[in-house]
């Protein structure tokens, strides 16, 4: 993966499978304690504590198909490959959340890449799930929710392309706006 | 189109939308689905994705099912696309770059026709 954007991805589709029907990305870029934070967090079917310390372990997956599972061990390589950190907590029936930190100026450190994409990717893929985004940029924070969207579109596809349109523009300009009042903070 | 970003906008997109789904109610979905696991992701499957979601976008292509799928055991085909037209049998698509998308959308979603040079042969 050659970037943070897609091993977000990659994370919430475990949320997925797991039947989580709420998940919560949040994303913190604090340049002024040179910090990157992602935190993916689900309210699916959860881990017993068993299989939680072997799931850093590439030989460890839950899927049928196919004996290896190397997501979660990718994600936890570049964490540590730039002085940062992965944690993994989980319950059973109450979910799963992962945490990881790197340090924001590593000459290491993947680019965040394209979030915009991996949301809309998440969102429009899976209709049923509540998905909740939180960006911050130093003080600055752009909170994303799509249940008022869904809500006020009561039935109404999230493919259609006006509100495709719409979607992808709202998350654009909320990222962006957080990243601009965010750096003018830092020069302060 | 203006661009719009409150609810209320959203509302009058709604309504627009209804509209239209009520003329079509009758012809049924079609429905593409895309596999993200871990494999697809790693393979370009995000990028495949958003070329389809490009095309629906520019071609305005109303009621079409998009769903993402996790891995299907066929990792050497990722990114995989599905496409199911109304009525038929599911058309397996493998190593679906984004270009291979555009066609896929227009000639087997729009036209009806499937792509045979980029099908996967044998049940999936």
């Amino acid at each position: 993966m050659r970037e943070l954007a897609l091993h977000i991805l990659d994370i919430a589709e475990n949320s997925i499978s797991a039947n989580a029907d709420e998940i919560k990305i949040i994303v913190e870029e604090d340049l002024r304690s040179d910090v990157l934070r992602i935190i993916i967090q689900d309210n699916g079917k959860g881990m017993d504590a068993e299989t939680l310390a072997k799931i850093t372990d590439p030989f460890i997956t839950s899927r049928k198909t196919r004996n290896v599972g190397l997501g979660i061990p990718f994600f936890k390589a570049a964490a540590e490959a730039c002085k940062g950190a992965f944690t993994i907590q989980s319950a059973l029936a109450k979910g799963t959340t992962v945490k990881t930190v790197f340090k924001h100026s590593h000459i290491d450190r993947m680019p965040l890449g394209d979030i915009r994409s991996t949301l809309i990717t998440l969102i429009l893929g899976t209709p049923d799930i509540h998905w909740i985004f939180e960006y911050r940029y130093n003080e600055s924070c752009f909170l994303f929710d799509d249940q008022p969207i869904k809500e006020t579109l009561d039935g109404i596809s999230l493919t259609e392309p006006v509100v495709m349109k719409y979607i992808r523009e709202m998350i654009s300009s909320g990222i962006l706006k957080a990243r601009q009042k965010g750096s003018l903070e830092v020069i302060k | 189109m203006p661009s719009v970003k409150s609810l209320d906008d959203l509302k009058k997109i709604r309504e627009e939308a209804l509209k239209k789904q009520q003329l079509k109610e009758t012809s049924g979905k079609t429905e593409v689905i895309v596999g993200m696991g871990t494999v697809g992701i790693a393979a370009g499957a995000r990028e495949t994705l958003k070329a389809i979601l490009d095309t629906i976008e520019k071609d305005n292509l109303s009621d079409i099912i998009l769903r993402q799928t996790g891995n299907v055991g066929l990792d050497s085909f990722e990114p995989i696309v599905q496409v199911i037209l109304p009525g038929e049998e599911k058309v397996s698509y493998g190593r679906v770059s984004p270009e291979m998308a555009h066609r896929i959308m227009k000639e087997h979603v729009l036209g009806g026709e499937i792509v045979k040079d980029y099908q996967i042969k044998g049940n999936i």
